[in-house]
C-alpha cells in the first residue's frame, strides 16, 4: 500500500488526502467505500506548512491534468500582476464600501508582498480572477461532485443489482448505474455548496471548488439541479418509481438531514450509515422493481460497514472536527465511539450468516467471510481496548479492503436461479434442505 | 487585481480565518439589484472573517494554555532540552477537543444558521442578477437586429 501517515510540524497527524478525501467531515455521501485497488493508484497529497507546496496527486482521475493546465494560466495571468498589486489595490480598496473588508485585503496584501517570490509563485498564494474558465470547467464539476466518491457509490448499486435473484438485463442496469451517479453528483455539489466556510477551515477540504472561488455558488447549485433532476427522473422512469423515489430520498437525506446535522449532534453518523446504505438497496430494486428481504439485508451490510470505517477514520481528525465545530463520536463520545465500531463489526458476521437464510447466497458465503469478518472484528476489539492512533488505523485500512471483498465473496456464492430450482446436489447446503431433498 | 479587470478577485486564504478574502469589482452602471448583492456578499465575508479569526484564535490560545496547565501540572516545561515545542499525546488533547467543543456548540449552531440564511439570500440575489442580465442581452440585441 502507498499509504503512508505524515506527521505535521504541529504534531497532528494528516491522513492521506485520498482517504480524508472520502471520509465523512464535511463530505460525502457518508464515507462509503473505497475499494482497495482504486486506492492503490492514488498517492498521498501531503501539506508540507513551511513549503506551502501541494504535490499533485498522481491519479488517474481526470482531475489532475486540468488542475495542471489551470495552474498554468493562471500563473501566467497572475504573475505579471503581482508587482502592481499593492498599488492598485489601494484604490480598488477604497471602492469597498466596508473598513473591515479593507483591512481585510490590505492586510492580507502586505503579507503577500511580504513572504519571498518563490512561496508568491506558488498557485495557492496568488489573487486570483474570479471568472469561470471553460476549458478548466469540467474538472472542477467533477472535484464539485466528488466524481471518485460518486464512482464508488455507483459500485455499490451496481454490487446490489448483481446480487438480486433476476436475468441480467443491461439496460436496466446501465439507466439504474447512470441515475445513481447523476444523483450522487447532485448531492455532493450541494453538500459542498452549503459547507464552504467549514471547508476552508479543515485541511482536507480546502481546496475544493467553491472554496477557491472557481465556480460560483449559483452555478454549483444549477449543476446539481442538472445533474439531479435528470437522475431521479431516469431512475423513475427508465427503471422504477421505487429506486427513483429511493435516490430522490437519499439526496434528501444526504442534503438536508446529515449536512446540517453534522454540526448539531452526533446522530449524524448513524444518519449518514443510511445514506450509505441506500445504493445498493436502489441496485437490487432497479433489478427486481420491489424491496424485499435481500435488498435490506445487503442495506443493512453496507449500513454496519460505515461504523468501524468512518469511527475509525474520524479518530485522526478530532483536532480539525473540534476546531471546525463538527460533532462527532470521536470527539464528543469517544468511548461510544469505540462501542459502536466494535459492535458493527459484530454485526457484519450476523448479517453475513443471514444472507443464505434469506436464500440470497449459499452457505459457502457465511463460511468464507468469516475469517475476514473475524478479523474486521479482531481490529475493532483492539480499537475497543486500546484507543490510539495505530489500532485506529488498523481498523480503517481494513474496512478499505473489507468491503470489496466482501461483497465479492457474496457475488461468487450467489445463488443462481438455477441452484434454487435444481433440488440436486448442491455444494454447501443446509441440513434441512438436504432432508427435505431426501423426503419423498 | 488589475485596474482594467472586470470581474472580481479572490485572494489566498486568511491567515486566521482561513477564508479567502473576495475583491469586489463594481461596474460603472451597477444596478440596484448588482449592489444589492455585492453587499450582501461583502457583509457575508465580513462576518464570516470575523466569526473565523475570533474563533479560531481563541482555538489556539486556549489549546495554548491547555498544553501549558497540563505539562506544568506533569512538571514539564513547554520546551525541551533541544528546544522545541513539547507537544501532549492525542489522549490528552483528546480531552481539550471535547471541551471545547461542547463550550462552542451553541455559538456554532448561531453560526450555521446566519449562514444558510446569508448563503440562500446572496444565491437566490446572483440567480435574479443573471437572469436580469440575461434579459438585458437579449434586449439589447433584440435592438441591435433592428437597428
Amino acid at each position: 500500500g502507498l499509504f503512508v501517515w505524515r506527521r505535521r510540524s504541529t504534531g497532528i497527524w494528516q491522513i492521506p488526502c485520498q482517504f480524508v478525501h472520502l471520509c465523512h467531515v464535511a463530505n460525502n455521501r457518508l464515507i462509503t467505500f473505497q475499494y482497495f485497488n482504486f486506492l492503490k493508484r492514488m498517492y498521498v497529497t501531503q501539506y508540507n506548512k513551511d513549503l506551502s507546496q501541494q504535490a499533485k496527486p498522481k491519479s488517474d482521475s481526470i482531475v489532475s491534468p486540468f488542475h495542471e493546465l489551470q495552474q498554468l494560466d493562471q500563473e501566467k495571468n497572475v504573475v505579471p500582476n503581482i508587482s502592481p498589486v499593492s498599488s492598485v489595490c489601494q484604490s480598488w480598496s477604497e471602492t469597498s464600501s466596508r473598513n473591515e473588508l479593507r483591512e481585510m485585503t490590505s492586510a492580507a496584501e502586505t503579507e503577500d508582498s511580504v513572504t519571498p517570490v518563490g512561496a508568491e509563485s506558488k498557485e495557492d498564494r496568488q489573487w486570483k480572477e474570479m471568472k469561470l474558465q471553460l476549458d478548466n470547467l469540467p474538472g472542477i464539476l467533477a472535484r464539485l461532485s466528488k466524481i471518485k466518491l460518486t464512482a464508488l457509490v455507483v459500485s455499490t448499486a451496481s454490487a446490489g443489482f448483481a446480487m438480486a435473484p433476476v436475468p441480467f438485463e443491461l439496460t436496466c442496469f446501465l439507466l439504474a448505474s447512470l441515475g445513481t451517479g447523476l444523483a450522487s453528483c447532485a448531492a455532493n455539489s450541494i453538500n459542498q455548496f452549503f459547507e464552504v466556510p467549514f471547508d476552508s477551515n479543515m485541511n482536507r477540504t480546502k481546496n475544493r471548488p467553491l472554496v477557491r472561488g472557481q465556480i460560483s455558488p449559483l452555478l454549483a447549485v444549477c449543476f446539481a439541479a442538472s445533474c439531479g433532476i435528470p437522475g431521479i427522473a431516469l431512475l423513475t422512469m427508465g427503471v422504477n418509481p421505487l429506486t427513483g423515489s429511493l435516490g430522490a430520498f437519499n439526496i434528501f437525506l444526504y442534503t438536508c438531514c446529515y449536512t446540517p446535522l453534522k454540526r448539531m449532534s452526533i446522530a449524524n453518523t448513524w444518519v449518514g450509515a443510511v445514506v450509505g446504505a441506500i445504493p445498493p438497496v436502489m441496485g437490487w430494486t432497479a433489478a427486481t422493481g420491489s424491496l424485499d428481504a435481500g435488498a435490506l439485508l445487503l442495506g443493512g451490510i453496507l449500513y454496519s460497514w460505515q461504523f468501524p470505517h468512518f469511527n475509525a477514520l474520524s479518530w485522526g481528525l478530532r483536532e480539525d472536527y473540534s476546531r471546525g465545530g463538527y460533532c462527532m463520536m470521536s470527539v464528543t463520545h469517544p468511548g461510544l465511539c469505540r462501542r459502536v465500531a466494535l459492535r458493527h463489526c459484530l454485526a457484519l458476521i450476523g448479517l453475513s450468516t443471514m444472507a443464505p437464510v434469506l436464500d440470497i447466497t449459499t452457505w459457502t458465503f457465511p463460511i468464507i467471510s468469516l475469517p475476514i469478518n473475524l478479523y474486521i472484528s479482531y481490529l475493532g476489539f483492539r480499537f475497543y481496548r486500546d484507543a490510539d492512533r495505530s489500532s485506529s488505523r488498523k481498523l480503517f485500512f481494513c474496512s478499505l479492503w473489507h468491503l470489496p471483498m466482501l461483497l465479492l465473496v457474496m457475488f461468487t456464492c450467489k445463488k443462481s436461479a438455477l441452484e434454487k430450482e435444481d433440488k440436486g446436489d448442491l455444494l454447501g447446503e443446509s441440513q434441512e434442505r438436504a432432508m427435505e431433498i431426501r423426503l419423498p | 487585481p488589475p485596474a482594467h479587470s472586470h470581474s472580481d478577485w479572490i485572494g489566498p486564504p486568511d491567515k486566521h480565518s482561513n477564508l479567502r478574502p473576495i475583491i469586489f469589482y463594481v461596474p460603472p452602471e451597477e444596478s440596484a439589484l448588482e449592489r444589492r448583492l455585492r453587499e450582501a456578499r461583502q457583509e457575508a465575508q465580513a462576518s464570516n472573517q470575523r466569526f473565523w479569526a475570533l474563533h479560531n484564535r481563541a482555538f489556539h490560545q486556549e489549546k495554548e494554555e491547555f498544553i501549558y496547565s497540563r505539562l506544568k501540572a506533569k512538571g514539564l516545561e513547554m520546551r525541551d532540552e533541544s528546544g522545541r515545542k513539547v507537544t501532549l499525546n492525542a489522549e490528552e488533547m483528546a480531552e481539550f477537543y471535547k471541551d471545547f467543543l461542547s463550550k462552542n456548540l451553541k455559538k456554532h449552531l448561531q453560526y450555521n444558521r446566519d449562514w444558510y440564511k446569508r448563503n440562500f439570500t446572496i444565491t437566490f440575489l446572483m440567480g435574479q442578477v443573471a437572469l436580469m442580465r440575461a434579459l438585458r442581452w437579449l434586449r439589447r440585441r433584440k435592438k441591435n437586429v433592428e437597428q
